[in-house]
């Protein structure tokens, strides 16, 4: 369970189990994204998300390792109060993690908001981003700070964007330091 | 003597066609397919859309047709109206999509154009209020594909810009005795369409290499995709990039310049066909 002030979400990693035949590659694990909101049922939005998300895990985990097998991963989103995508993305990487899968890099989730007077805000309440002209969210991989993952709402100027992304790139390194702890934290012997 | 086939070793095969920084289609890594826009009920074939616009991006043939309704609008924002995008893949356009409900590529794409006419306010959903309170517009914008040879979203955006500028709306007012609204058939006004955004799709190749328009096989043997949606200011209305090979900012900047660059060519093609209406 993963939550960013106000925002949580719990995520759950199955894998690498048995795959159906109908669903099974044969030289890669088949990934699979649930993503369920707090109250209703999965939308349009929820199979965008689900795609942003399996397609930023297949990047990083070795499928190649494990054939014919399928990883499924589930998140059920506890209450959302802003920054709802990287809080996914943090803990789809921290089930990663947690269910000791061989992965390429690590990936965190941050979320920059551009608000009308210009300025960049990290981690935005949903107030702030309701407020904000644009709102960028990225997924950065811990090698060299790459982006693995980038989607955008509003519209910015490419030189805001790249702003916004020299930030969430330095941010990455917080997020990082905290996932270590974490992991530190589960697996000492206290 | 090294044999490699296309169907045996496909990736093989186009990394030796990449080296030499061409496609086996003959094109060069940052060139786009032959595109064209057929716009209107005369060249269009669907006759009882309010709007509509076919798009053949190479083999990629998208059709987008515009219906617009009257309904009444919602109680927190009285005087907006509604657009309503959906696209469909149907199982005729390729042999991977089945018939049945709509999958998960289906779904993101309805999305992605959802956010695309959200981000760039291309249209503006207070224009779409015909009566604050009581009556607006709907319009529903359904994009089919026809064909799928890879670079869907490119082809929607672009047809659904195409569609949305040929759209007539019959003028509505509203009687002030019975309340009841009136339709006038006879008396078009086009949609007010304040931004024109224009999708560029690239596919990354073995972490490095990207390659603009990918045809469905490049998209296939890809590691990742990028598309980025620009307007005519420069803006960025989009930057998708669902996973796939980590990128640096360097090369999202160079996705970035090529997208301003086809933003020019695609808004001139799209004014030359419009201009081309225009006596009808």
């Amino acid at each position: 369970s993963v939550s960013a002030g106000d925002t949580s979400v719990l995520a759950g990693l199955y894998g690498p189990a048995e795959a159906k035949v109908s669903k099974e590659l044969p030289d890669r694990a088949a990934l699979e994204v649930l993503l369920r909101p707090k109250v209703g049922l999965p939308g349009v939005m929820e199979r965008s998300r689900e795609q942003l998300l399996r397609q930023t895990c297949e990047a990083v985990v070795l499928g190649v390792l494990h054939p014919r097998t399928a990883i499924t991963l589930v998140l059920q989103v506890l209450s959302d109060a802003g920054s709802l995508l990287s809080c996914c993305l943090n803990g789809a990487c921290m089930a990663l993690l947690d269910a000791g899968l061989p992965l390429a890099t690590l990936f965190c989730g941050v979320t920059c908001a551009l608000q009308p007077d210009g300025t960049i805000l990290l981690d935005p309440t949903a107030r702030q981003e309701q407020e904000a002209r644009a709102i960028l969210t990225f997924a950065i991989a811990s090698n060299e700070r790459k982006v693995l993952m980038a989607n955008t709402k509003g519209s910015c100027s490419v030189e805001e964007m790249q702003q916004c992304l020299a930030a969430a790139q330095r941010a990455a390194d917080n997020i990082f330091q905290f996932y270590r702890d974490s992991v530190r934290r589960r697996y000492s012997k206290s | 003597l090294s044999i490699c086939s296309r169907t045996v070793e496909p990736l093989e095969y186009y990394r030796r066609f990449l080296k030499e920084n061409c496609r086996p289609d003959g094109r060069e890594l940052g060139e786009f397919r032959t595109t064209t826009v057929n716009i209107g009920k005369c060249l269009c074939s669907i006759t009882t859309a309010d709007g509509s616009a076919l798009v053949k991006l190479g083999n990629t043939t998208v059709i987008c047709g515009v219906k617009a309704e009257v309904a009444a609008p919602a109680a927190d924002s009285a005087n907006k109206g509604y657009i309503v995008p959906n696209v469909e893949l149907p199982s005729l356009c390729a042999e991977r999509f089945r018939s049945g409900p709509p999958g998960e590529e289906a779904q993101a794409a309805s999305q992605f154009i959802a956010d695309v006419i959200e981000n760039s306010q291309m249209i503006v959903k207070e224009d779409l209020c015909i009566a604050n309170g009581k009556l607006a517009w709907v319009l529903y914008c359904d994009i089919i594909c026809l064909d799928y040879d890879g670079n869907l979203l490119d082809a929607s955006v672009f047809a659904l810009l195409a569609a949305l500028k040929n759209v007539q709306l019959p003028s509505v007012t509203i009687n002030e005795e019975t309340g009841l609204s009136e339709v006038n058939l006879k008396q078009r006004n086009p949609l007010i369409i304040r931004k024109h955004p224009v999708a560029t799709s690239f596919a990354v190749f073995d972490d490095t290499l990207l390659i603009v328009d990918p045809t469905a096989e490049e998209e296939d043997l890809a590691t990742g995709t990028v598309t980025i949606v620009t307007d005519e200011e420069g803006r960025l209305c989009s930057v998708h990039k669902p996973g796939g090979s980590p990128l640096t900012g360097a090369k999202l900047q160079d996705c970035i310049t090529r997208a301003i660059t086809r933003h020019k060519e695609v808004k001139k093609l799209i004014d030359k066909v419009i201009k081309s209406l225009t006596p009808e």
